[in-house]
């Protein structure tokens, strides 16, 4: 690794001094609080945190889904005021169309203006050809005539991927994608996400609860803190870039586990007051009276 | 705790009263059956005891009997054309005007402050209550009577269809904003295509509260159609004709219904098509 020696890319997303209020007066709730984020082109960043932290919030806010309260977030140093098609989300679930085929969801881009503004044969075959090799790349040709209702949790977010990412968006925002999918389905699907991402080149910011999942994913992890929702900590993940399942095992990613989870423990809360246990299963097991 | 049953019949029954059970097409289908004739036993058998005086109960021979003549001498077929436009009409013209209402309403929350407090307040308003006012605005026309069959559904209707437009998964419409849709894309191609097999619902329960008010319609001056045919009839203490109008009534409403049932099969061919990719 010689990343010293490497100029320094500018951030494709730059957040500064984001804030977000939702409510207003006493019942005001601070979702974010000057939360400060700049991620590289190509990087692959997990944020992870316990619930309440504003992970989802901020991923929101730079999808332009959710305006900011104050500070600013720039995307290839522009400020962002809305969604756009260089940012894709995928959402943890029910987003895909029910009414329309595999296939004619990936290809739902294809109806909407903002993608057709060059309708050249050229272009359109292109679009073609790409659905069917991102149908090939999801493993999801022998269903592309399939209704979304009739597959798997895993499959229906394989429909729900390649349709972000078929026109090429620069950053890809996703927002616990994986987090209603069975342990199984989740590992297969780390393995696409994390191969999809270095074959597209794309840049992802990926949220989850899941901090085994936010490690063997990303590059660097975010730890986010709830009341308010603030950064915590930045770490850098001290993996090869290729990842594997067996790293999982490695001492290095066990070892970033604890000091992630220690992390959250004491920042969520909520920590479990284990002498008051205690004395209630006591108090349980003593004779009435 | 129940004793588990030991025979084979006490099992079956047993799996009748499964919370949320399975049931087989066989027993469906018998106890479909039972349900519908049962009554139609029970009123046979007190028409005929001769309990009640045949004026007040007729048999159902004597409905059908009233309805064989009602066909033949007195023009059956163009009562139930009426009506059937007269209901048909107030349906549709309320559905062409509630169907845009509804979405927009349901869309945008400006909308929604603006026409829902007052569709909520007129839809209090009992709709037989308006005949006089149609009466002296309309006339006594037609119109009049499609208008009353407009006044009963219109404001439910606005008011279903919104809801059915605000139960579109906000993951679909967020998910096509960052595909780059447009507010109109958004409105037309997914929350419009999204609600489709919920509008048709309402669509088809709308109908039926269109059917009920057919003969409250009626009664503003009409000299044809089913529900005038009922009040007419009532008149002559013709019960007979009574019972035929409302089992006729019941019958189209009924016809209609599945009919839509039918179409909705046909439409949304996902939404009725599971498993087995």
């Amino acid at each position: 690794m010689n990343a010293a020696d490497a100029p320094v890319p500018a951030p494709l997303v730059s957040c500064r001094g984001v804030d977000k209020t939702f409510g207003r007066g006493a019942a005001a709730t601070v979702a974010l609080h000057k939360v400060d984020l700049e991620v590289a082109a190509g990087e692959f960043l997990t944020i992870v945190g316990a619930s309440g932290c504003g992970k989802s919030t901020l991923l929101r806010a730079i999808g332009g889904l959710e305006s900011v309260s104050g500070g600013q977030i720039l995307v290839d140093g522009r400020p962002v005021s809305g969604p756009g098609v260089e940012r894709a989300m995928v959402f943890q679930n029910y987003s895909l169309y029910p009414w329309l085929t595999v296939a004619q969801n990936i290809r739902f881009t294809r109806q909407l203006r903002a993608h057709t503004r060059e309708r050249t044969t050229a272009s359109v075959e292109a679009v073609l050809g790409r659905a069917d090799a991102l149908l090939q790349l999801m493993g999801l040709t022998g269903v592309a005539d399939a209704y979304p209702n009739q597959l798997s949790g895993g499959m229906q977010q394989r429909v729900a991927i390649a349709r972000a990412i078929l026109s090429r968006p620069r950053i890809l925002l996703m927002d616990e994608p994986f987090g209603a999918l069975d342990a199984q389905t989740r590992e297969v699907m780390h393995d696409l996400i994390l191969h999809v991402s270095k074959l597209e080149r794309s840049t992802v910011i990926f949220v989850t609860h899941d901090v085994e999942e936010a490690i063997y994913l990303g590059q660097r992890v975010v730890l986010m803190a709830p009341r308010p929702g603030r950064i915590d900590t930045l770490y850098g993940v001290p993996l090869p870039a290729a990842r594997e399942q067996p790293m999982k095992q490695s001492p290095a990613f066990l070892e970033l586990r604890r000091r992630i989870l220690d992390r959250i423990r004491d920042t969520a809360g909520m920590k479990t007051d284990f002498e008051l246990l205690q004395k209630l299963s006591r108090q349980a097991q003593e004779p009435a009276g | 705790m129940a004793q588990p049953p030991r025979t084979a019949l006490g099992q079956r029954l047993r799996a009748l009263w499964t919370i949320r059970g399975s049931l087989d097409r066989r027993s469906y289908a018998l106890l479909a059956g039972l349900g519908l004739v049962a009554p139609l036993l029970a009123w046979t058998l007190l028409a005929s005891s001769g309990a009640v005086d045949r004026v007040f109960l007729p048999g159902p021979a004597q409905v059908l009997a009233r309805l064989a003549g009602w066909w033949n001498d007195d023009a059956l077929a163009a009562d139930i054309g009426i009506s059937v436009f007269r209901v048909v009409a107030g349906w549709a013209l309320s559905v062409l005007i509630a169907l845009p209402l509804g979405l927009y309403i349901g869309t945008y929350r400006s909308v929604q402050a603006l026409l829902e407090p007052l569709t909520d307040f007129v839809r209090y308003m009992p709709a037989v209550a308006f005949i006089p006012l149609v009466m002296l605005w309309i006339g006594i026309d037609e119109s009049s009577k499609v208008a009353i069959i407009f006044i009963g559904t219109f404001f439910q209707m606005v008011l279903m269809v919104a809801e059915d437009v605000r139960r579109v998964p906000m993951a679909q419409i967020e998910a096509a904003q960052t595909m780059g849709a447009t507010r109109g894309e958004i409105v037309q191609k997914v929350i419009f295509a999204s609600a489709k097999p919920a509008l048709l619902d309402t669509l088809r329960i709308t109908m039926g509260w269109a059917w009920t008010y057919l003969v409250v319609a009626e009664l503003v001056a009409a000299n044809s159609g089913l529900g005038y045919a009922i009040i007419k009839a009532q008149r002559f203490l013709q019960t007979d004709k009574i019972f035929a109008g409302i089992l006729l009534i019941g019958a189209l409403g009924l016809a209609i219904d599945q009919a839509f049932r039918l179409a909705h099969r046909a439409a949304f061919p996902w939404l009725h098509r599971r498993g087995g990719a």
